[in-house]
């Protein structure tokens, strides 16, 4: 096995009894990423020089007998979307090209401390913004399953870096399925915590009321890892949570006997693919095998979940957008007056899509639509988020698909946005209620193309979902196939 | 509700985004397309639906407003797109009477 294949538990292990140095995992990682960089176009910046030179730090520290963490060492990949000091950070826009964060967000301090390796910041759609990583101002990523199908979006390059052996662990953010679409399109483990769990300082913002961060990893331990050593109060963030992190590997067990898990009716609708809902079927009728008990519910708003998202997400993201207006930093259009010098900065700056929302944005915030459609829209928000607290009297989980297709081919839903918004219909309303959800690998359609499982739980339940999804991982044998690069 | 393309002239004037006039019909195309499809939550009765403008959970928190150093302005410096004597430059605001 080479050292880029490992998870982070099996690196980890190596690390520790010194079969293996940081240095040489790194080196190998380095190494294949560059060979598979061309095909997939998962990165947008290899930061090789800063990663040796970490790698190198960790193993002197280790030689010096120091108590490390179990990710130290461990070569990580970042959305282009978390600030990293000293190194350009752009969100994938053009707006962003130029910026070179002067502080860390609270996730790469944190993981800092834990002595990672950053190997480099990761491919994705401006601001977050779409479902296939298509609308990136430095090219779209590439499926490694099949090279003309998207990995989905926003966060594609930090599923496909995990999918295609280029780290062992990345990160993404989650505003409406941006971690879980690409970690089921993708065939990778990807969990989006409650809001709250982690703190969004430094994360450059989209939907305030919705962004999340979370992690990508080959297993459900790896991403149970990875979470809890980002997850905990912070005070630069007043949304972040208050509450003691558990230790998540404490509950990753393969017995889930008793444990009650909801099957919404409404996530089984027409439009979803024959493959998607078999292979989701199937591992419902397996993990009620493992002893849980599968109970019917309903979530009765669901198909009102994407034009409620759109109103208030695009609202959301005209305000957070405003503040790009090439006066403190980034890009900066020329002109002769600051009016125009705004108009222009933000029309060469942002992307199609981003201008395409900012609009969208601004009209249901705009003065005699405001009632009709943002607060509506929030009335509605209130109904999806009811419709999961009654769910969770009923049950202890909820299983669903996560996209209700496979991999779809890049181009074929650039022109109908629509269509791009609707492929969000099964991830969305989560992210209106704030609670957590994971995805992990389920099966594969005829194609050969990845179906990925979505878990859903109470607020701050992330110890029961990892303990669901380890005894379904460890039972099936999905997570161990490997795209054919 | 019809998105004509002055509405869409209009917002992009409100949100300071210059769009050439193929962007402004594309635009005007699509976002009527989106909203005649977002009618559907007309559907539903709010008028007793208190509404959720961010979820409250019971752990958020707030801190003392305390004063803090800032960044010191040297590392903030070369982040700006234009700088004179340590200050960000922009075009004239004020016109000369």
């Amino acid at each position: 096995m080479k050292p880029y294949e490992l998870t982070i538990e099996e690196a980890s292990k190596e690390l520790s009894q010194k079969k293996l140095s940081s240095l040489e995992l790194t080196q190998a990682v380095i190494q294949r990423i560059k060979e598979t960089q061309p095909k997939l176009n998962s990165f947008v910046l290899v930061t090789e020089e800063e990663a040796l030179k970490s790698a190198r730090a960790v193993d002197e520290k280790r030689a010096q007998g120091q108590a490390l963490s179990v990710l130290a060492g461990i070569p990580i990949g970042l959305k282009d979307i978390f600030l990293t000091k000293g190194i350009r950070t752009t969100c994938c826009s053009k707006i962003l090209s130029n910026f070179i964060p002067p502080y860390d967000s609270t996730v790469v301090r944190k993981l800092k401390e834990n002595d990672f390796v950053l190997v480099g910041k990761l491919n994705q759609d401006e601001f977050a913004m779409g479902s296939s990583n298509e609308n990136s101002f430095y090219g779209p990523v590439k499926n490694p399953w099949d090279l003309e199908r998207t990995p989905g979006g926003s966060s594609g390059g930090s599923a496909v870096a995990i999918a295609a052996d280029q780290c062992l662990g990345s990160f993404g953010t989650d505003t409406g399925g941006s971690i879980r679409q690409p970690a089921s399109l993708s065939g990778v483990v990807g969990i989006k915590p409650t809001y709250g769990r982690v703190s969004r300082y430094g994360i450059i913002a989209f939907a305030s009321s919705l962004d999340q961060v979370g992690p990508f990893g080959k297993t459900v331990t790896d991403a149970a890892l990875l979470l809890k050593a980002v997850a905990g109060h912070d005070p630069c963030d007043s949304t972040s949570a208050n509450l003691a992190v558990p230790d998540y590997t404490k509950f990753l067990k393969k017995d889930v006997k008793g444990l009650k898990v909801g099957v919404p009716k409404e996530y089984f609708v027409e439009g979803i693919e024959q493959s998607v809902e078999k292979a989701t079927r199937e591992a419902i009728e397996h993990m009620k095998k493992l002893g849980a008990k599968i109970v019917d519910i309903s979530l009765p708003h669901t198909e009102y979940a994407v034009p409620t998202y759109y109103l208030v997400a695009t609202a959301e993201a005209s305000s957070n957008l405003a503040r790009y207006d090439g006066v403190k930093y980034g890009y900066r259009a020329k002109a002769q007056t600051l009016q125009d010098m705004y108009r222009k900065t933000r029309g060469e700056g942002f992307g199609r899509e981003v201008k395409r929302r900012i609009m969208l944005g601004t009209f249901v915030l705009s003065s005699g639509y405001y009632d009709a459609y943002y607060k509506k829209a929030s009335q509605v928000r209130t109904l999806i988020r009811k419709d999961f607290e009654s769910a969770f009297q009923k049950c202890d989980l909820i299983v669903t698909p996560t996209s209700p297709t496979t991999a779809f081919k890049l181009g074929e839903k650039v022109d109908d946005p629509l269509q791009m918004y609707l492929s969000d219909i099964f991830t969305i309303s989560t992210n209106l209620a704030a609670l957590p959800g994971l995805v992990l690998p389920c099966g594969f359609d005829q194609k050969g193309l990845p179906i990925g499982l979505q878990i859903l739980g109470p607020h701050f339940k992330e110890e029961a979902i990892f303990h669901l999804a380890y005894a379904y991982e460890q039972s099936t044998q999905w997570h161990t196939r490997k795209p054919p690069l | 509700m019809h998105i004509t393309k002055q509405l869409v002239e209009h917002l992009a004037k409100l949100s300071l985004v210059e769009l050439s006039p193929e962007e402004i019909s594309k635009y005007t195309q699509e976002l009527d397309a989106l909203m005649g499809y977002f009618e559907k939550l007309n559907k539903l009765d709010t008028s007793h639906i208190d509404p959720t403008f961010h979820v409250e959970l019971p752990t958020h928190v707030f801190r003392e407003d305390e004063v803090k150093s800032s960044f010191p302005r040297e590392e903030l410096l070369p982040m700006f797109p234009a700088e004179e004597d340590g200050a960000i430059k922009v075009p004239k605001i004020i016109e000369a009477s």
